[in-house]
């Protein structure tokens, strides 16, 4: 670690003000990926700017069919929820015991990891993103490889979820890591059948060929002999490509038998 | 004897109790006055010839105090780091052992590799040293892969065809005669993967120098203080021997990778002379990845002939052992004289020829992991044999059963060497089988391919040979060390005893296991035993632990002091009940004799020992306290019957274990709840190999599973409920008749697993780990 000044921001504002008036600066959420940079010397930041103590960040509430989830709720508070039971499955999925007691959702959507989970949900259950500048569609967020829509200094305040109907979220682990090789969120919704995929590829994205097929016949034989296109998909250690392919049709059809159960 | 904490009682252990109120003192705890930090520079490079080092940019880093370059320590007399066991290759030449400075100086050949170091005021300082040290490298080609190595550029000067050696074992005509009479021959080509040790203490060292007395006291994380205190006196020249002292204190786990003299103890001891203060060094996680010797990585060719009823013949075996980039401290045993003389496993096979030719790669060097040398062997002697009987159409146990050396065969000596003293290989089958249920087998088979998965189920009987080991043996064939133990006991006063062992405990109770010994055999209570260990201060001498030879060695050692200690407490008590030594009889703690009705309690005795007012002081020194070196007469042979249960789902790849049933024969049992712990240990180790740990390197030589995010630690949850039990036949050459448990589970469980996994796709072999990737294409292979 090379040594930083640790700033403590009360609100929004004085957030985004350090973040302004530092010639380079970063927010800390749960740390959970930051500090690993920090102490590998992998990022050297003037200031660490730190979300923690600012007020109602991490409320979590349930109003009108929107379950609305502060940037700065821990995964083991959010897993803890009952409104959408395949958000709180995934939650409660992410990591190990300490990473789930540390980590954001705030933290987790602006690192934009492609293995991360949340993006799945964001784009299975077709949130919204609020900043504290504006409203960003979760189709609109994930842009490429650890990129978003975010600006720079821009800070997550909360993201709101449709309540679905249904939905589901199956996950293939990392055995390593416990990251997602792949999930896949199912989610029937009041705007129709939404299928987000993570770990696959770059960042997560939503497969509408699933969607199509799922919305004629909601059953997992109705994914048979679609044809999971791969050849942009991530390919490492862990899994070539190929693998992940398959995998996003077998997660796919675990999800959609959860569904189902 | 106190049947609560004697021997064959599952005593709770004593130190856990510090460990897990976080009370232990471990390395990096100990921190002494004036002390300073130190941060190696490591080797981006997999390979390069450094031309030149500038460590001015560091020197004017706040707070740097020294910045050192291997140079300087050769300049100063330091020698390399040494090999200490010299295998000979086939034509008798002694293997090529290039050189190995501790700090590189001309060329760096693994990523990782140390070239200079920085000693700083803190650890800070010292880390932003070491960030501005700079080198000028040539890049050059690196060597990674095992089974090419000796096709590829060159490493070192010394060694062409980047081979260490070129090594046989047994007789090659009898067993190419073997295969010509064969009705079959079942040829198996496997790979054992590398593995990356990760004890939970990182490894860590604290030397400082003592210019009133020169001497020099080194804390470090060593399995064998005495061994590194050896080697760094005789071999590196940091001191006279005399003049160093070595204490591992609390040591978290080694498995092999805290026995070696590495670079950084060497680098931290010198220094602290040329520095004038003490100097710590602690690895990161990370570096400990990089600069912990590895474990395995063998690449094999095995061949087994057999009669058409399936009678074993013969058995070829030819390995490539990748050795990494220098020979590390034991490193050249492992492949040869820890492998090839398992060959025969717990069969009659007649003739065995085992070829091991050692080569150098650009990665982290090699050396003895859990099992050394003997997972490799029964990897290959339990997958060929269940593969055989897969082609013979014959059920691997029966097979297996038909070829077992039998219990009335013992001693037995096999064609590649060892004698095994004793074993009933069929005894622990059965019992393995009936716990296995495997009469249930076809239904739970059956029910599983109902559900559209695949199940399997695989065997290994496996052999080792521990209790490391007869020095005179071990010294005929290279090694430099004697491998026998020393203890002292030392009864206090009042009865109470001090026991100085030369076993080292970093995980495997001793504190207890020989305070069990100690208090059954000489009738005292168990809590007035205390076990001191890891001190060359304090104990004569020791081999240190590894080679599960803590209680057939140490143990042994601890038994024939305490023979001493009864034999001079006979004689005392037979001053006082005014009689001769030969009629006086000790048990239960008690001396007693025929002509008294009163026994003398063995405090009572220790007492008159040390305030001598009724003793033979002019036949009999005073005091309690005696010592003992205990040389074993042959290894002794653990051996046990594996049994794995696993379902396979195709569509992801994902391997479950639904059944672990290990019984394994270790002989006497001190402590069965610590060897059954034990076991455990083993068996998560031998499991990650087979499932889920592999050290990859890419092709330029980085380390690709360089963390936990990529090397993939075996957890609680990976892993089902093992099923463990125990068969006994003693050791018969040892005073104890035990055998040692270190190691077996490691040894003996990746072929059970990967015999399963190979039964369930119905395939030859799957490539270890047999991760789910692995596996789906494995699937999609055969598809
Ligand atoms: C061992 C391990 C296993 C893990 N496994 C998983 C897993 O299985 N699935 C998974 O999804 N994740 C996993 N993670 C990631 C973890 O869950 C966290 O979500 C992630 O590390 C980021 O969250 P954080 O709160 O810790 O963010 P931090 O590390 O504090 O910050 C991450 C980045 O986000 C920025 N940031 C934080 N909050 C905001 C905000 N409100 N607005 C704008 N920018 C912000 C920071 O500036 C920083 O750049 C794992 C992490 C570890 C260490």
């Amino acid at each position: 670690m090379y040594s930083f000044n640790f700033r403590r921001a009360s609100n929004i504002e004085d957030a985004q003000q350090i973040h302004q008036s530092s010639s380079d600066a970063v927010y800390v959420a749960g740390g959970m990926t930051l500090i690993p940079s920090l102490k590998l010397r992998l990022a050297n930041p003037d200031d660490v700017v730190d979300l923690s103590q600012i007020e109602g960040l991490s409320a979590i509430s349930s109003n009108d069919g929107v379950v609305s989830v502060g940037a700065m709720a821990r995964h083991c508070e959010v897993a803890a929820t009952s409104d959408i039971p395949a958000l709180a499955s995934l939650a409660s999925r992410i990591g190990d015991a300490q990473v789930r007691n540390r980590g954001t959702i705030g933290g987790s959507l602006a690192n934009n990891d492609p293995s991360a989970d949340y993006p799945a949900a964001v784009l299975g259950l077709g949130a919204t993103i609020h900043t504290n500048a504006r409203a960003i569609a979760g189709d609109d967020f994930f842009v490429d490889l650890f990129e978003t829509a975010l600006e720079d200094g821009e800070i997550i305040t909360r993201v709101d979820f449709p309540i679905p109907k249904r939905a589901a979220y199956a996950k293939f682990a990392n055995q390593a890591s416990k990251y997602a090789v792949v999930g896949v969120m199912v989610a029937e919704t009041d705007a129709g059948v939404r299928v987000g995929v993570t770990g696959a590829a770059a960042c997560a994205f939503r497969l509408t060929s699933f969607e199509e097929a799922l919305s004629a016949n909601m059953s997992a034989s109705a994914l048979d002999g679609i044809d999971v296109d791969s050849s942009d998909f991530n390919s490492d250690l862990h899994a070539s490509a190929a693998y992940r392919g398959s995998l996003v049709t077998v997660m796919a059809k675990q999800a959609v038998e959860q569904l189902a159960a | 004897m106190d049947a609560e904490t004697g021997i064959g009682a599952s005593v709770l252990r004593k130190e856990d109790a510090r460990f897990i109120t976080g009370k232990g003192q471990y390395t990096d705890d100990i921190s002494v006055f004036g002390q300073t930090h130190c941060v190696f520079v490591r080797s981006p490079h997999a390979r390069a010839k450094i031309n030149s080092i500038n460590t001015d940019p560091a020197m004017a880093v706040d707070g740097v105090i020294r910045v050192f370059t291997g140079d300087e320590l050769v300049e100063d007399g330091i020698g390399d780091l040494p090999c200490g066991w010299v295998v000979n290759s086939k034509d008798g030449s002694p293997m090529v052992s290039p050189p190995h400075p501790p700090i590189a100086t001309t060329v760096v050949n693994y990523v990782g590799e140390p070239y200079a170091f920085v000693v700083a005021e803190t650890l800070q300082a010292a880390r932003d040293g070491a960030e501005a040290v700079e080198a000028d490298f040539d890049i050059l080609e690196a060597v990674v892969d095992t089974a090419t190595a000796s096709s590829s550029t060159q490493i070192h000067e010394n060694a062409p065809n980047n081979q260490a050696y070129d090594w046989e074992l047994g007789d090659k005509e009898a067993t190419d005669a073997a295969f010509e009479n064969a009705d079959h021959v079942t040829e198996l080509d496997i790979t054992n993967n590398r593995l990356i040790p990760n004890a939970i203490e990182p490894r860590a060292a604290l030397g400082s120098y003592d210019a009133a007395s020169s001497t020099y006291t080194l804390y470090t994380t060593s399995q064998n203080p005495h061994v590194e205190r050896v080697v760094l006196a005789l071999f590196v020249n940091v001191a006279p021997e005399a003049n160093l002292r070595v204490i591992s204190p609390d040591v978290g786990g080694g498995f092999g990778s805290k026995i070696f003299v590495y670079a950084e103890e060497t680098a931290v001891i010198w220094a602290s002379a040329k520095v004038g203060r003490p100097i710590k060094w602690r690895a990161d996680r990370s570096e400990s990845f990089l600069a912990d010797a590895h474990g395995r990585d063998h690449v094999t060719k095995a061949q087994l002939a057999l009669s058409s009823d399936g009678e074993m013949l013969g058995l070829r075996v030819k390995t490539i052992a990748n050795m990494g980039a220098y020979l590390s401290t034991f490193s050249s045993s492992v492949p040869t004289y820890l492998y090839g003389t398992l060959m025969a496993g717990q069969y009659k096979t007649p003739a065995i020829y085992v070829e091991t030719q050692a080569v150098f790669t650009n990665t982290s060097p090699v050396d003895a992991y859990r099992g050394a040398g003997r997972p490799e062997a029964t990897y290959v002697v339990e997958r060929i044999v269940e593969t055989a009987a897969r082609e013979l159409n014959m059920d691997p146990v029966e097979l297996r059963r038909k070829n077992f050396i039998p219990p009335d065969a013992f001693p037995y000596q096999t064609p590649v060497a060892l004698e095994y003293d004793t074993g009933n290989y069929a005894a622990s089958m059965s019992k393995a089988l009936e716990l296995a249920d495997s009469d249930g087998y076809a239904a739970r088979k059956a029910a599983s391919e109902a559900n559209g998965k695949l199940r399997g189920i695989g065997y290994s009987c496996y052999i080792e040979a521990c209790g490391i080991a007869p020095s005179q043996l071990v010294i005929s064939l290279g090694a430099g060390v004697g491998l026998f133990e020393s203890a002292e006991v030392r009864v206090d006063v009042s009865g109470s005893v001090s026991v100085m062992t030369g076993s080292h405990s970093h995980g495997q109770g001793h504190e207890t296991t020989f305070a069990q010994l100690v208090s059954d055999r000489l009738g005292i209570p168990f809590d007035s035993v205390n076990v001191i260990h890891g001190d060359t201060g304090r104990s004569d001498y020791g081999l240190g632990t590894y080679g599960s030879r803590s209680i057939a060695v140490g143990g042994s050692a601890i038994d024939k002091a305490l023979d001493k200690i009864i034999a001079k407490g006979k004689k005392i008590a037979a001053h006082m009940f005014e009689t001769t030594e030969d009629k006086v009889n000790f048990a239960e703690g008690q001396f007693s004799y025929e002509g008294s009705n009163e026994p003398k309690p063995f405090a009572e005795i220790a007492g008159a020992a040390y305030i001598p007012a009724v003793y033979p002081l002019d036949e009999l020194e005073p005091g309690l306290s005696e010592k003992a070196f205990y040389d074993p007469k042959n290894f002794t042979y653990p051996a046990g019957s594996y049994v794995c249960e696993v379902e396979i789902d195709p569509s992801t790849g994902v391997t479950e274990i639904q059944k672990f049933v290990a019984v394994d024969d270790f002989g006497n049992v001190i402590n069965p709840m610590i060897v059954e712990g034990q076991v455990h240990g083993g068996l998560a180790q031998g499991i990650g190999q087979a499932l889920l740990e592999h050290g990859i390197y890419d092709a330029d030589g980085n380390l690709s599973t360089g963390s936990y995010m990529d090397y993939t630690m075996p957890r609680a949850a990976d892993l089902p409920d093992f099923e463990v039990d125990m068969t006994s036949t003693p050791c018969t050459h040892n005073p104890l008749g035990v055998k040692g448990c270190g190691e077996a589970g490691a040894i003996g469980s990746p072929a059970a697993v990967m015999n399963a996994i190979t039964d369930a796709l119905g395939v030859k072999d799957v490539p270890m780990p047999a991760t789910p990737h692995t596996v789906w294409e494995t699937i999609q292979q055969g598809a």
